[in-house]
């Protein structure tokens, strides 16, 4: 057998076990979705059936907007423009507020929950436990418990996305806050200064830039989050738009539509722009 | 003395002097602060309404304890089981789908600026509304049921999962796509050989990551009336039946963590 000839017979055996454990994992794969597709009610039929359905209720929302009549048709389709645009507003409010006390509380907890720098062990532990419910809930479960506490409004919609926010952040922030540099840690400690000194002197300084990051990458999606509030009356434009579904006021759900699309694509880029900035400023820091 | 006085002549600022700029930001201080006040005004909170909250809260809390069945676990589990296979094949279903949608999105491999400009704005319209409003939109056309939610995750994941898989493209190696196209390959050819096997692991853990985001956002797909679990959770609630709202947050709480340890597994021997 010539070394040609073995390598020959190792990539045929290679092949052979790469094609096996290829048609297992299709297989397995297959097997998960006829099963999922059953529990699920997949109907392609319906979904055939159903499409031109699909189709006229899209197509019922584009308002008929004419050349000549161009103004009064938009104002039309806009009609209640202004109750929107202060819906809107509220949403923001709502995302905003949220991710403000989301961002506080994580930053509070995540100097805890990071194991090198924990006060404790056991706070380490149970400051975790804390971030995993906050996180693992979802907004909306603890928007329904809240506006039945709290009252139909925003401030169940700020209570339900600050708790889960808190969640989501404080594990990456404690995260982070493991990475840090513990020679500056150990600088402050030093100079005789208590817990919370070395911790807002030794490593908040480090970790204040990827904070701030996450922390606008969670207001972009907490914007989303509280553009369904109103679903379950916790708030926001979701509301309105709940009842213009709810109705068929086709038009009313393209107008609401679009101001969500525009006003979460503007604030997805403004934010993408400020994160490179924050990042890049931190990049630079940390090589100079 | 004069050592002191010379310093304070050549760095003002670090001798703490309440110049213009301290009064500046004083000043600048005291308006986000109001603003912020302000704003907290607009959303309704009051401290009563904030104390009243709490304590019913804890009532509710206090309800709910011990979480319960009520005889009716089998049927929980059934729709936890219901929920993850909506999330399975909706983001199934948006990850082949966006995967097309991603070449088309991205520079290198889509050069009519145009077209990949309409795509791209495309994403952005399937990304700008939350599952949840696609839910409620398909539950108005195919029908109360799993099957909406399971349309609805798969129509939004594709729109940002197409978006993730275009900057993943577009960050693929140019050398190796050179070394490809020198071979003779042709457009497609290059896709399949060069820039597929780069991106294909991203797009993997891309994926895994959606089933388990996934998971979370279908058991609330139900409070709309697209299946899953979030139908009996909105239904206990509405009944004041709290000890079974317990059991079933306490339920999926289990499945997420138990879909996610298994997830993260996965991920780290794709990586």
């Amino acid at each position: 057998m010539t070394t040609a000839d073995q390598v020959q017979a190792a990539y045929a055996a290679h092949r052979r076990a790469r094609i096996g454990q290829t048609a297992l994992i299709v297989a397995a794969m297959v097997v998960a979705t006829l099963i999922s597709a059953n529990l699920g009610e997949v109907d392609l039929v319906r979904l055939w059936e159903r499409s031109d359905r699909l189709f006229n209720y899209f197509g019922r929302m584009v308002p008929t907007l004419g050349w000549e009549t161009l103004g009064a048709d938009l104002a039309g389709w806009y009609r209640r423009g202004g109750v929107w645009l202060r819906e809107l507003g509220v949403t923001f409010l709502i995302a905003f507020y949220a991710t403000f006390f989301g961002m506080a509380f994580a930053v509070l907890g995540a100097f805890v929950a990071a194991r090198p720098l924990a006060p404790a062990p056991w706070a380490c532990w149970g400051m975790r436990r804390v971030f995993e419910f906050a996180r693992t809930v979802p907004e909306l479960v603890f928007a329904v418990l809240f506006v039945f506490s709290f009252g139909i409004g925003p401030l169940a919609g700020v209570l339900a996305i600050g708790l889960h926010s808190m969640g989501a952040l404080g594990k990456l922030f404690s995260e982070v806050a493991e990475n840090t540099d513990p020679d500056p840690i150990r600088g402050v400690r030093a100079t005789g200064a208590s817990w919370p000194q070395i911790m807002r002197y030794g490593a908040l300084p480090q970790v204040a830039p990827a904070f701030l990051s996450y922390g606008l990458l969670r207001f972009e999606i907490n914007v989303r989050a509280a553009s369904v509030l109103g679903f379950v009356g916790a708030g926001g434009i979701g509301q309105e738009l709940y009842t213009a579904i709810k109705s068929f006021a086709y038009t009313d759900i393209s107008a609401i539509a679009i101001m969500l699309i525009v006003s979460v694509a503007l604030i997805d880029m403004v934010s993408e722009r400020l994160r490179h900035r924050i990042i890049g400023a931190a990049s630079l820091r940390a090589t100079a | 003395m004069t050592r002191i006085a010379a310093a304070r002549a050549a760095v003002p600022g670090a001798f703490h002097d309440r110049d213009w700029r301290w009064y500046a930001r004083l000043g600048g201080a005291a308006v986000l602060i109001v603003l912020f006040v302000a704003g907290l005004a607009v959303l309704g909170f009051t401290p009563e309404r904030l104390s009243r909250g709490m304590a019913r809260l804890g009532q509710v809390f206090g309800m709910m304890m011990p979480p319960a069945s009520g005889g009716q676990a089998w049927t929980y589990i059934k729709a936890i089981a219901e929920t993850v296979a909506m999330a399975f094949i909706g983001t199934l279903v948006a990850s082949i789908v966006a995967i097309p949608l991603g070449f088309l999105g991205a520079k290198n491999t889509m050069p009519l600026g145009p077209l990949r400009f309409i795509t791209r704005r495309g994403f952005d319209v399937v990304r700008g509304l939350d599952s949840l409003i696609w839910a409620i939109l398909f539950v108005s056309v195919i029908g109360l049921g799993p099957f909406a939610g399971i349309l609805a995750i798969a129509v939004n994941d594709a729109g940002v999962l197409a978006k993730l898989y275009a900057e993943a493209i577009e960050n693929a190696d140019a050398d190796q796509n050179k070394g490809v196209r020198a071979t003779g390959a042709g457009r497609l050819q290059v896709m399949r050989y060069s820039i597929l096997p780069q991106v294909l692991p991203v797009f993997l853990s891309n994926t895994l990551y959606f089933f388990e985001s996934n998971v979370r956002s279908a058991t609330i797909l139900g409070v709309v009336g697209a299946g899953g679990i979030g139908l009996y959770l909105m239904d206990r609630i509405m009944i004041n039946a709290w000890p079974q709202v317990a059991f079933i947050i306490i339920l999926i709480l289990i499945t997420v963590a138990v879909i996610d340890a298994i997830s993260y597994r996965i991920r780290k021997r794709l990586i």
